[in-house]
């Protein structure tokens, strides 16, 4: 089997072919709203830290203070998160998986 | 003590230099070198990531900033981890996907030109250079403590000596198994200090917390669980904020990091490997809290530095009469006198209070490992940059002779370790995490905002990346320069950390770049790009 170059036209079409842009959309959907998510959670603790230093202060679960707890939070909300990824890459996986090989069955083989 | 230390490091050295031995014969081609022929596993490569990853910084310096301020060091932990999830989303896959040996591959592949080469390539050395120096800072604190008849010089200079051994001969592949022997060994060692500590309190939290809550620090009793022990004053506020943001986004621009995603065969090992980074490296960040506060609590601030016993405390109380009361006191009480408190010092010196000598040896030991391993990632990342980007691809254009490229990549290497050398005996003060911290503000600003909108933004062009490498770079240098680490208190910048403003600087520069001169070859060049990254046809194999 050989392999030939990828055109720059063949690429173009690869990447408007209704297969790719439904992936293309499909990690959108998950990774931009995760990134807010995380981004947004992450900076509330320095910004709560820095700006309500009594509140965070405050004792809540025995001695540990507020601070520490949601400071703790965050490696459950990473690892929560880093599962959910998982999960819904497999997804990704399978969709990127055809792409791949409609590319190869179709562009790449040279007669022989 | 010394001997133990000297076997149990021996043991080390000599298993990573069998391995060497062995990859050697696999390092004869650049992709052999750089790359390890691509063919470690998800799971190997996620265990050299967080070898990689925990550093001298996490170990020494983290533990000790819990130590001395609490709370307040752990913010460095939880940074550090959650930092992970922006490497997963955008830059893990896409990554493994487009490059070949190094992120100017990447920010070049539809980017051309040996300008982008050659900044990416010096803003990796200047990173991974201040890396080296929180690395070399902390082997040189352990060597005083352990051997206090050898110089921190000294050691310093057999720790380069021996990480450039590994680089020179082993390439990526020996590196990779050190650093996953070393996280293997590094996380049994956190664990078992955690227990550890946690059996000193019969296996109760509330009596760690409780105790953690009260700790006497200089005749105040002090709650080492609230924050703001090291962040206050008017700046407090910005300093954490700026830190924070470097610490979270920096992970996304670390070039030894990086480069880990093109040692495996695909994308989704890529992922894999961020995966189980992110579970070792969670677990391991979890137990800098123990360490810190258990070391508060069972050893004492006070008794965190360099030790000065029998002889060599009664001629340092000779040396200074104004203290000899309290000095002979402190002698008479512990057996020795601390005439300097040193952070770096902590997890050693926890192990000596909860077992004694051997542990003392073991934990030191495993510090050592931890720097070495470290250290020959940076190294083999810097000498990659210099001779894949600066010399095969700008001096020469990327023609040229094999060979002469793996000689001139080990040549850097060298050279690298040379100047980190140099200066971390200028710098050996300071704590490690923040000296690390710094680095990441530097990555965070000049390589992350031109990677990630290399990505992902269609009309990103050459012009953008070069100005937003250009801003983040010098921005987050000039404002070390002008910071109170090294200007002091009359500094005319007043946070610690550069990113709160140098960040935005490198997104504002990239964005500006970008607009004012478009690219209409990098614009066409995106869809292959996107293709390449999101199904990996065409990737490097």
């Amino acid at each position: 089997m050989q392999h030939r170059q990828i055109t720059p036209a063949e690429w173009d079409a690869l990447a408007t072919s209704p297969e790719f842009r439904g992936l293309i959309r499909a990690r959108r959907r998950f990774v931009i709203p995760a990134t807010i998510f995380f981004v947004a959670y992450y900076l509330a603790l320095p910004v709560l830290l820095g700006f309500a230093p009594e509140l965070m202060r405050r004792p809540v679960l025995g001695p540990l203070s507020l601070a520490y707890c949601f400071a703790l939070s965050q490696f459950a909300m990473a690892w929560i998160l880093l599962l959910l990824y998982l999960w819904r890459a497999r997804g990704f996986d399978v969709r990127a998986a055809v792409i791949a090989k409609h590319e190869r069955e179709t562009l790449r083989e040279v007669a022989p | 003590m010394t001997q133990s230390i000297l076997v149990m490091f021996g043991v080390f050295m000599g298993i990573t230099l069998v391995i060497t031995y062995w990859a050697s014969g696999q390092s004869q081609t650049r992709r052999g070198f750089y790359t390890a022929n691509r063919r470690i596993g998800g799971l190997q490569n996620g265990w050299a990531i967080a070898g990689d990853y925990m550093s001298a910084a996490s170990f020494l310096g983290i533990t000790g900033l819990v130590a001395f301020y609490g709370f307040d060091g752990f913010m460095y932990s939880v940074g550090w981890l959650v930092a992970y999830l922006a490497v997963l989303f955008l830059v893990a896959e896409p990554m493994r996907n487009t490059g070949k040996y190094t992120i100017g591959d990447v920010i070049s592949f539809r980017l051309h030109g040996r300008s982008v080469r050659a900044i990416a390539a010096i803003s990796t050395l200047a990173i991974t250079i201040f890396y080296l120096i929180a690395q070399m800072v902390g082997a040189g604190a352990v060597v005083t403590l352990l051997l206090p008849g050898v110089s921190e010089i000294v050691a310093i200079v057999a720790v380069g000596v021996l990480m450039l051994f590994y680089v020179l001969f082993g390439g990526m592949l020996a590196t990779t198994w050190v650093q996953i022997i070393k996280a293997g060994l590094l996380l049994f060692t956190a664990v078992l200090l955690t227990l550890w500590v946690l059996a000193r309190f019969h296996f109760s939290l509330p009596a760690f917390l409780d105790a953690a809550a009260s700790v006497r620090i200089d005749g105040h009793s002090t709650n080492l669980l609230n924050p703001g022990h090291f962040y206050r004053g008017p700046w407090g506020a910005f300093n954490l904020i700026s830190l924070g943001v470097a610490l979270v986004l920096g992970t996304a621009g670390l070039p030894h990091i990086l480069m880990r995603f093109f040692t495996v065969p695909s994308a989704k090992a890529a992922r894999t490997s961020v995966a189980w980074a992110m579970v070792l490296i969670g677990v391991f960040y979890l137990t800098t809290s123990f360490i810190g506060l258990g070391a508060a609590t069972i050893v004492g601030q006070a008794h965190i530095g360099q030790r000065l016993y029998a002889g060599r405390a009664i001629a340092y109380i000779a040396r200074h009469p104004d203290q000899a009361r309290e000095l002979n006191q402190t002698l008479e009480h512990n057996g020795y006198v601390v005439p300097r408190r040193n952070s770096n010092l902590t997890a050693p010196l926890l192990a000596e209070s909860l077992g004694g000598p051997l542990l003392t040896a073991f934990v030191a030991a495993v510090a050592f490992a931890t720097i070495l391993a470290v250290v020959a990632g940076l190294t083999i990342t810097a000498s990659t940059a210099f001779a894949h980007d600066l010399w095969w691809n700008v001096v020469y254009n990327g023609v040229g002779d094999e060979r002469r490229n793996l000689i001139v990549a080990r040549a850097a290497a060298v050279g690298v370790g040379a100047i980190s050398i140099l200066c971390s005996v200028l710098l050996h003060r300071f704590n490690v995490a923040f000296l690390v911290g710094l680095a990441f503000a530097i990555a965070a600003s000049a390589n992350a905002p031109v990677i990630l909108l290399a990505l992902i933004w269609r009309r990103f062009s050459r012009v953008g990346a070069i100005a937003g490498m250009l801003c983040g770079l010098v921005s987050s240098l000039a404002l070390i320069a002008l910071s109170p680490v090294v200007m002091g208190k009359g500094a005319l910048f007043p946070l610690d950390n550069p990113g709160i403003v140098s960040i935005p600087l490198g997104f504002l520069g990239a964005i500006a770049g970008a607009l004012l001169a478009p690219d209409r070859d990098a614009a066409a060049m995106f869809n292959q790009l996107q293709v390449r990254a999101n199904t990996g046809i065409g990737a490097e194999v």
